[in-house]
């Protein structure tokens, strides 16, 4: 929301205005006597929300220490107005106003009486504006306020949130609230953050139940705090008592067991990422697996087909904007048909007068992709297109402290292994599959049969597009949307298939995980650009050893694609 | 409302059928040069630029040009070829005989056109942030050098913030390595530790960022403050911050200070899992200042799209333009040797209230302004340098540019000077 000066202060409208809103206030006021005259007394918020109106950000964060000490009902509700950049400075006078709700229906309330607000009397609204340190020392002392919430995923994440702050007015809290809390997740976390508090004290004997407490735990807190202790307490063990020696022993034994536990996890999480990378390479190569895997066409075009699969995950996101987290579903089958169709016009169009000199496909395909891009480019500006990630696919799977999966891989090695399945299903369990198989392997031999060999190239040339289009949603969510998009993806799929062996979808797949998980393993050494060129090397030593991939196809087909 | 736009239109108009009689008044007119690209990977960043140029010929015009000569732009594109630019470059200086040129984004792109402003000696305004090093006689740098955005930025997060831990991730050519070389050196002379700092390169484009996150996540996890100072160029910065967003690292936690992610960037993308990173550039269209209020609504209205955002190198280009307007008032000519004399010292006024200078090292005098990112896609400044801060175009912060100095004034007349040697070796056009 921008200043609105449109009204000056001054000017008569406003004024009549402003006596009608006194009216109207005047009789809420009086129509909410008991709660307003408790709340008339208390000044102290009113004159800390003052600062708050101020441009220097040390004077806002010291009205925010003041409103926190206020201890008025509302601080919780103000703070979190501000938090949420909710919170507005009326020009008219001065006033703080909070707003509340989404879209049209946003409820505006005065933040030093907590009254609602006209929509119509909010006009001239200033954003308060907050830094990161405002944001921190807010969310600290929201979960002060919260660790009393009757909900326990909010007293989990308020406890969460104290680990750091290891104040001795947070112990206090905190041992309160630990003496209350019956919810076990919460009363685990906040065990470690009581331990983590005690750890400070001198007591030796506290401390080593402290260390205790904590050497199961994995929380990065607690590695720092541990570290912290060992260092604090170097110096010449002659002078130190036996109790002080023996803390250090135990935090440097739990410190041990907890980097132990650490790598391994970490090895996990790497595997998960070139998993991750793997499925990725899949899903883009695969469409190229069916197209010039089993029909041996070089279809150049292959990544502007994913970037209409990306472009159509944005189209259907604009048709439904209030629905984000369902447009994915819509976009799925829209992006298959969409990029099915144009790989169907490119087949009947141009592919199927080229079979069998596959100079000229690669060359009519390159060209097809330049149209393609330019089109896009026309159509929709060369921008990227923003797309928007469903609330369920943001944020991670915390499995433990240590190691958390995000959303949005998971969602793609999920979706990947489905669009798979699907197609080895079809491929080796119908009918059409058979038929695309027979004419793949022997085109004359399927006709004698019966077999309507143009009918199958175009329906296995779309299918394999519409593949394309899926893994357009996929990289959707990953990367920018925008003309270039195909280009990007285009060599690696190439790549993935010729190194599983043309023709076969399990060499697919085994090739594009291999490659994502060594991808990720070099990644830490050699750097990312390093790691590419590393496994560009390998692949291309790996070719000319065996020039047919990882698993050529045998017999008699093999030399007929 | 209606009769002042009426009234526009046919400003326009007017405009536009005197540009197409130009060129039988050819003589008469002050040609300027618009070398930017509008095809190929730059052109997002560089049309605008264009038109920046052109929305300042055009309210020139109207104050009654120059020298009681009306301004003719002409406009090349050279495509974001590299050495198309040097060639798109001598045909505006040796064909078109434009007596100025406002161009160039990349560093490869100044580097490829630079020998021919110098041979057919040239004007150049270059108005984007850079990595420094350079000083031409012929160029003009209106941008930020790196004391004027990626020191600034790093103070502000070691003495504001208190971070202790640095990862310096940058995308894999001449402008990342140039600045993360010059703060390695700034932060080791400040006493941070090797241990410290760790650096990180990525190609053009880069989208899988997972581990790269994720070891930025474990070296920020070791209780000291850490904080990213990125040099990631272009749309990579898009799955960058997503990522970061989904593997929970917030602002809070590790903010990223970015020095090439400006308001025209963030219009396409979404920006709520970015609110509280920040950047830092000379000016944001935030800012309030009456002369960026005007500056603002001439653009929006020239543009004919309310939506549109105005950014750094935009405001580059107007401090340059004004600059190169005054100058040739002042030398009462726009011949090329007679303006780089002139420029020198002329004062001009900056967005952001203030008023820039030009220093004899053809740098000029910048505020430098950090900004959090919020929820609109724009910037709320949390931070500014008290007043301006002189452009250094040879950082003191490496050992081998530290003796060179920079001087277009009779004192030295060179761009490249040894203090050490008392030479001028090198660049001395």
């Amino acid at each position: 929301m921008e200043s609105d000066d449109a009204m000056g202060v001054g000017s008569p409208i406003v004024r009549s205005r402003r006596r009608r809103v006194y009216a109207l206030v005047l009789a809420i006021f009086f129509a909410a006597i008991p709660s307003w005259s408790v709340r008339a007394e208390d000044a102290g918020l009113e004159a800390a929300l003052a600062g708050l109106a101020s441009r220097d950000f040390r004077e806002k964060g010291a009205a925010v220490a003041a409103i926190a000490e206020s201890e008025d009902p509302s601080v919780s509700r103000i703070l979190e107005a501000l938090l949420d950049a909710r919170l507005f400075v009326r020009a008219a006078d001065a006033r703080i106003v909070g707003a509340e709700g989404e879209g049209d229906d946003v409820a505006y309330f005065d933040a030093a009486t907590g009254l609602a607000i006209d929509a119509a009397d909010a006009a001239g609204l200033k954003k308060i504006i907050v830094n990161n340190r405002m944001r921190t020392d807010l969310r600290t002392t929201l979960a002060r306020l919260r660790l009393a919430s009757p909900d326990a995923e909010v007293r989990e994440i308020a406890a969460k949130s104290m680990m750091a702050d290891r104040s001795p007015r947070t112990l206090e809290l905190l041992r309160e609230a630990f003496s209350k809390e019956r919810d076990a997740g919460v009363r685990e976390t906040l065990r470690v953050a009581l331990a983590l508090s005690e750890l400070e004290s001198d007591d030796p004997e506290l401390q080593l139940g402290a260390v205790g407490e904590l050497a199961g735990s994995l929380h990065g807190e607690v590695r720092n705090a541990l570290a912290a202790l060992i260092e604090r307490s170097q110096g010449d063990p002659a002078e130190q008592g036996e109790a002080v020696r023996a803390v250090r022993a135990a935090a440097e034994a739990a410190i041990a067991s907890i980097d132990r536990k650490r790598s391994g996890l970490a090895l996990v999480e790497t595997l998960f990422f070139g998993l991750s990378l793997g499925f990725v390479l899949v899903l883009a190569a695969i469409g190229l697996a069916i197209t010039f895997g089993v029909m041996g066409v070089i279809n150049m075009a292959h990544g502007e087909l994913m970037m209409l699969g990306a472009y159509t995950t944005w189209g259907v996101q604009q048709l439904m904007p209030d629905a984000i987290d369902a447009s994915i579903f819509v976009a799925i089958p829209c992006a298959f048909l969409v990029s099915g169709a144009v790989g169907v016009v490119i087949e009947r169009g141009v592919v199927q007068f080229l079979y069998g000199r596959p100079l000229e496909t690669l060359l009519a395909t390159f060209g097809i992709s330049l149209i393609l891009q330019q089109a896009v480019r026309t159509l929709f500006s060369p921008l990227n297109r923003a797309v928007e990630t469903p609330g369920w696919m943001s944020g991670q799977w915390v499995v433990n402290d240590a190691l958390s999966l995000t959303y949005n891989r998971l969602f793609i090695v999920a979706f990947s292994i489905a669009v798979f399945a699907a197609l080895v299903g079809l491929l080796h369990a119908t009918g059409l599959g058979l038929q695309i198989r027979a004419v793949a392997q022997n085109r004359d031999m399927a006709r004698a049969m019966g077999v309507r060999g143009s009918r199958i190239d175009a329906v296995t040339f779309g299918l394999g597009s519409g593949v394309a289009g899926l893994a357009g949603v996929a990289l959707s969510q990953l990367t920018n949307v925008g003309p270039n998009l195909g280009q990007a993806h285009i060599v690696d799929s190439f790549m993935v298939v010729v190194f599983g062996g043309v023709g076969n979808l399990w060499g697919t797949l085994v090739a594009g995980l291999g490659l994502g998980i060594a991808n990720k393993f070099l990644e830490p050494f050699a750097g990312a650009v390093l790691a590419k060129i590393v496994v560009l090397v390998f692949i291309i030593l790996f070719i000319q050893r065996r020039p047919r991939g990882l698993f050529p196809q045998k017999g008699r087909s093999a030399g007929v694609t | 409302m209606k009769i002042h736009r009426m009234l526009k239109k046919s400003l326009a108009i007017t405009g536009i059928a005197f540009c197409a009689a130009l060129p039988a008044a050819a003589a008469d007119t002050i040609k300027v040069g618009v070398l930017h690209s509008l095809s190929g990977t730059m052109a997002i960043s560089e049309t605008t630029l264009k038109d920046t140029v052109l929305m300042m010929v055009e309210e020139q015009n109207k104050k009654g040009g120059l020298l009681g000569k009306k301004l003719e732009a002409v406009v090349v594109d050279p495509a974001s070829n590299w050495p198309l630019f040097a060639e798109k470059a001598r045909q505006l200086l040796a064909k078109d005989k434009v007596d100025v040129v406002f161009g160039c984004w990349t560093s490869v792109s100044r580097k490829s056109v630079l020998p021919v402003f110098e041979e057919l000696n040239g004007l150049l305004f270059y108005p984007v942030q850079y990595e420094g090093e350079e000083s031409s006689k012929n160029v003009f740098y209106t941008g930020a050098a790196p004391n004027q955005q990626a020191i600034p930025a790093v103070d502000y997060l070691m003495n504001e913030i208190g971070v202790k831990r640095w990862v310096l991730a940058g995308t894999d050519y001449v402008y990342p390595r140039t600045t993360n070389k010059i703060l390695e050196a700034y932060l080791k002379s400040k006493g941070v530790a090797q241990a410290d700092i760790l650096i990180n390169y990525t190609p053009f484009g880069h989208s899988d960022w997972q581990s790269i996150v994720s070891e930025i996540k474990k070296f920020g996890s070791t209780g000291k403050k850490t904080a990213v100072v990125s040099t990631i160029n272009g749309d990579a910065n898009v799955p960058f911050y997503k990522e970061l967003g989904n593997q929970g690292v917030s602002a809070e936690d590790i903010p990223v200070v970015a020095f090439s992610v400006g308001e025209e960037e963030l219009s396409g993308i979404d920006t709520k899992p970015l609110v509280g990173h920040l950047a830092a550039w000379n000016y944001f269209q935030s800012v309030s200042a009456p002369v960026n209020d005007a500056f603002i609504k001439s653009w929006k209205a020239y543009i004919k799209n309310p939506k549109r955002v105005t950014n750094d190198p935009m405001e580059a280009t107007y401090i340059g333009f004004n600059m190169w307007v005054k100058a040739v008032q002042a030398a009462k000519s726009t011949d090329p040797t007679a303006v780089q004399k002139a420029i020198i010292g002329v004062e001009a006024p900056n967005l952001s209230g203030g008023t820039s200078k030009m220093l004899p090292n053809h740098h000029i005098t910048k505020p430098v302004l950090i900004g959090e990112i919020q929820e609109d896609g724009q910037f709320a400044t949390v931070w500014e340098t008290e007043g301006l801060v002189p452009g250094d175009a040879w950082s003191d912060f490496l050992p081998e540019s530290k003796i060179i100095e920079a001087d277009w004034t009779a004192k030295l007349n060179c761009g490249n000077y040894n203090t050490v040697t008392k030479k001028c070796s090198g660049q001395n056009f």
